[in-house]
């Protein structure tokens, strides 16, 4: 009795089921989540908000009607007007575009240079490690915002630089977790397989380590993005972060606060748009831990009901 | 003789520092996993290696391969000694040389479909230009190791072990190597899909003319697979031989335990069977034992046990080796000199 | 004959999984007697696992359904109250899984374990109880037994712990050891010392053992009676010699072809091929028509084959207090 390479084939070809990418499994998965798949939704609204705040605006930003100024709610302004008769929906809509162009600016400059650094120093370990990992310490040690406004002071107010001081401290955030996440990959048996065929080290590190370990980043990128857009308020507030007369929507909170027993939309519209957007984040990196767990994804997707 | 030899090691050492807590970093003593290694694996045969957990044979097969870097000793592969490679022999080992590892859900980058996983030797050695190339190579890749090509697209995690464990062989292979080291490669699977990768790896192995290092702790498998039969023990081979002569005569103590313990599928002869039962645990590997390293566990154990290190000579059949002072004292004293060797 | 241990009959195990309903045990019945060991043996998925983990209440009730009944010394395990049921697991039944880390608190020193264990049902002083708990340890082999008391679980090497396991198992004499691959991750050395161990306190207490395991080879030597279970239906069972020498299930004679045997010479120094049983176990959610076992099965020696799952039936001559049972259509022909 001897056997054929045959059947057991034949038994491959049968228990398969059609491939999906792994992308559109990972949407799936969101989708199945209610609260996350309802801030993903309220997240694009904003987005595109975002994207199309002159033409959704009903007036500029800056069009002064001291006439119709502090005007509450209505049917001509949904928000109500500014101490300078300024729509307060329009420039909500603006702001938009400012806070979340710092916010991605930020977490973009903290993600690029943060993850390079913590996938080598959890790579190679060692004195990389030890070297780059104390640096980080360094940059972490500072009280956030006292290290923004110290970088906001050598660079100078206004919406770039206050992306650029927001980025640098959380540089170390995402060090730190790209580094855990690193560390975990770096002793996987597909990493080692990589290296028995004569795979470089940047091929292991760009093909199999990073990704593997990009799930803790993407969330956290999430929810460091909900802190910048509410740092790059705090900044703004403070002065330091957008320059009027241009929209942000902590600028508009810093300028509305003066008028809160007067005229409380001022302040309240703004907030409620960075109440709004920061929860949003935050909810769609809780969401995005579950999917983009190995073990959520096995418990719900494949795996049917082996031994439990 | 040594034209037949494809890989030969020489006084082969792994010796792992252990760290010490808190300040006391250094000094805390080593681990001795791989500790003075012989061995020679000859060109198109199956060397089974086999030890219970923690005997260093999976050390032993990663430095063979330069997976671990050895702390002493040589490693000749093919006429070059591999401790000294860098660069492109260093890549060029990396293809003359594959591994099979144990546990085929681990081993298989979950994010990657099957023909990324096979294709990878292809692309890291250059060995086929172009993308249709390489979907051809991997196609007849997956049909070598018995696996539909159309799977090629498809993530790991729509596959069982066995199937994996058969993606795991293809990659091996994709590089066209000479020498494959098997690492508990059929340790995780179910019995009845063991037998099906074991089939396959003798039929690649006669098919393509490897040369196979098969670890396992299974010595029925072992057994089965292989042409010669190394027993490893704290580190060290103890003893070596055609796998009927291991297998039916074992000439070391270690080994005649380790073969009576291996349960059989017959109850009448079960029954019959004299265990040899060895009492207490393998010592550490940071704590080997002077002299014979077997000697705390050897029912047979007499005074040169205690301060000679036996080394291998030829008993039973032929091409059989044991390194067992039963058969004669020879070795080095563990405590004099060396040149001074007592031979009561 | 003396009442048995246990007695399992009709058991069934229904688990909820996202992809539907697995049934993972249908329709299990066995006896274990006083001092027998029974063997239930089987690949990963065929229900071996659940089966004794559903008598003893182990399933989260919430995905699992339980049906049938399961006797343990004229009690129903199956229907018993919680607070009962937990009382039955010490003195009525022990149990040892594969890794001994997961029934070991690792905070907690083996002394403590074994003490609050015995403590949780007899009514004895801590001093006496520590005394027991040593008395127990050195059975079970492990050297200074008074010692290894202050020791914590990562202190001990595997093949200790799982002693330690056993002899948490045994503290309250029960009638019953469930052993769950409780060699699988030793070494073959430290396998044969356990399972002497268990044979010589089992001939010592009379404790009646179910052995769960994959490896033949282990059945041949602790087994008195096995069952081959498959996609969670007992397709063959008998005495150990009947099962092993004589196998009439097509499913266990590929089981056994598929052995790499020791014993087995080369022929003029050839090796043969191992038989293999082609293909995979299939899932529980997606159990065949018919014989569980016929897209597999190299037989399919009857027009039934794909229609009509098989009972258990006595085959050939074998004694009627010992019958060896197969659930297949195809016994001619067997080896």
């Amino acid at each position: 009795m001897t056997s054929q390479p045959g059947p057991a084939a034949s038994g491959a070809r049968k228990s398969l089921r059609p491939a999906k990418p792994r992308w559109r499994e990972t949407l799936g998965l969101l989708a199945r989540n209610p609260t996350a798949a309802i801030s993903a939704v309220l997240l694009v609204g904003i987005i595109l908000v975002a994207l199309f705040d002159e033409a959704l605006a009903p007036a500029g930003p800056n069009d002064i009607d001291v006439g119709a100024r502090l005007q509450p709610p209505s049917g001509e302004h949904l928000f109500g007007t500014d101490d300078l008769g300024r729509d307060i929906f329009s420039r909500v809509i603006l702001g938009a575009a400012v806070s979340l162009r710092v916010g991605l600016l930020a977490v973009g400059i903290a993600l690029v240079i943060g993850s390079v650094i913590g996938l080598l120093a959890g790579y190679y370990g060692r004195w990389v490690d030890d070297v780059l990992m104390r640096f980080m310490d360094m940059l972490f040690a500072f009280p956030a915002v006292l290290l923004a406004i110290a970088v906001l002071a050598v660079r100078g107010p206004g919406s770039g630089n206050t992306a650029l001081a927001i980025g640098i401290v959380y540089i170390p955030i995402f060090a730190r977790v790209t580094r855990a996440s690193v560390l975990g990959v770096r002793e996987e048996v597909y990493v080692r397989a990589s290296r028995s065929v004569g795979a470089s080290d940047f091929r292991i590190l760009t093909r199999h380590v990073l990704p593997n370990a990009a799930p803790p980043i993407i969330v956290q990128a999430s929810i460091s993005l909900a802190f910048a857009v509410l740092a790059e308020a705090a900044l703004s507030f403070l002065g330091l972060g957008t320059q009027p007369p241009n929209p942000s929507w902590g600028l508009m909170l810093a300028e509305g606060r003066g008028y809160l027993d007067l005229a409380w939309w001022l302040a309240f519209f703004p907030g409620m748009a960075i109440f709004l957007t920061v929860l949003c984040f935050n909810l769609l990196g809780d969401g995005l831990r579950d999917v983009l767990d190995p073990k959520q994804r096995t418990l719900m997707g494949s795996a049917g009901g082996e031994n439990p | 003789m040594s034209a037949d030899v494809l890989v030969s090691a020489r006084g082969l050492e792994v010796h792992f520092p252990i760290r010490g807590q808190g300040l006391r970093k250094k000094g805390a003593g080593v681990l001795r996993a791989v500790d003075g290694v012989d061995l020679d694996i000859l060109r198109g045969e199956t060397l089974g290696l086999v030890g219970e957990s923690g005997c260093g044979k999976s050390t032993l097969g990663n430095a063979l391969l330069r997976l671990i870097p050895s702390t002493g000793g040589t490693v000749d592969f093919a006429g070059t000694d591999i401790t000294k490679l860098s660069g492109r022999g260093l890549r060029e080992l990396r293809r003359r040389a594959g591994m099979v590892f144990q546990d085929p859900f681990a081993s298989l980058d979950p994010r990657r479909t099957v023909a990324q996983t096979v294709s990878e030797p292809l692309e890291v050695h250059g060995l086929r230009k172009g993308r249709q190339a390489r979907a051809e190579r991997v196609a007849e890749l997956l049909e070598l190791v018995g696996l539909d090509p159309a799977v090629a697209g498809r993530y790991p995690h729509e596959f069982s072990g066995g199937q994996r464990q058969r993606v795991g062989i293809a990659r091996a292979l994709a590089g066209e190597p000479d020498f494959l080291v098997c690492d508990e490669a059929i340790a995780s699977l179910d019995v009845s899909v063991q037998a099906q990768v074991l089939n396959l790896l003798r039929r690649l192995q006669r098919q393509l003319g490897l040369t196979l290092l098969f670890i396992s702790h299974d010595l029925s498998a072992v057994r089965h697979i292989s042409d010669r039969i190394a027993v490893m023990y704290l580190g060290r081979v103890v003893e070596i031989g055609p796998a009927e002569a291991v297998g039916t005569d074992p000439q070391m103590p270690y080994t005649q335990a380790l073969l009576s313990a291996v349960p059989l599928p017959h109850p009448a002869l079960e029954r019959k069977r004299k265990r040899i039962v060895l009492h207490g645990d393998v010592p550490s590997p940071s704590a080997v034992p002077s002299g014979c390293r077997f000697r705390t566990r050897c029912p047979y154990v007499f005074e040169p046990c205690d301060d000679v290190d036996p080394a291998l000579q030829s008993v039973g059949a032929p091409g059989q080796l044991a390194a067992c002072h039963l058969h004669g004292v020879v070795g080095t004293p563990a405590t004099e000199p060396e040149g001074v060797t007592a031979k009561p | 004959m003396t009442a048995p241990v246990l007695e399992v009959s009709d058991l069934r195990v229904r688990l909820r999984t996202p992809r539907g309903p697995a049934d993972v045990v249908n329709g299990l019945s066995y006896t274990v007697g006083p001092g027998e060991t029974v063997a239930v043996v089987g690949e990963s998925g065929s229900g071996k696992s659940v089966s004794v983990l559903a008598l003893l209440g182990l399933l989260p009730a919430r995905v699992a359904t339980v049906t049938g009944t399961a006797l343990l010394q004229g009690e129903d395990l199956l229907t018993m109250k919680p607070e009962r049921l937990r009382q039955v697991r010490g003195p009525g039944a022990g149990m040892v899984f594969q890794d001994p880390m997961t029934s070991l608190n690792p905070v907690l020193t083996v002394g403590k374990q074994l003490v609050e264990g015995i403590r949780a049902h007899q009514d004895i002083s801590k001093e006496a109880a520590r005394r027991r708990a040593a008395d127990l340890l050195g059975e079970v082999g492990l050297p200074d037994p008074d010692g290894a008391l202050d020791r914590y679980p990562h202190e001990l090497s595997g093949g200790m712990r799982q002693r330690v396991v056993i002899a948490i198992a045994l503290s309250n004499s029960p009638a019953l050891l469930i052993a769950d691959e409780a060699t699988t991750a030793l070494d073959v050395t430290v396998q044969a010392q356990i399972i002497d161990l268990v044979e010589k306190l089992q001939a010592d207490r009379g404790t009646g053992v179910i052995w769960i395991t994959h490896d033949l080879g282990v059945v041949a030597g602790i087994a008195d009676r096995v069952l081959v279970m498959y996609g969670g239906r007992c397709v063959e069972d008998g005495t150990v010699d009947d099962v092993l020498e004589h196998p009439a299930h097509p499913y266990t004679r590929g089981l056994l072809g598929a052995l790499p045997d020791l014993a087995e010479p080369a022929v003029d120094g050839v090796v043969p091929d191992l038989a293999t049983v082609p293909g995979t176990p299939p899932p529980p959610t997606d159990l065949p028509k018919g014989c569980v076992f016929w897209p597999r099965c190299p037989v399919r020696g009857d027009a039934r084959c794909e229609h009509e799952q098989p009972p258990l039936a006595v085959i050939g001559s074998s004694a009627v207090s010992l019958p060896h049972r197969a659930a297949t259509w195809c016994t001619e022909g067997s080896s």
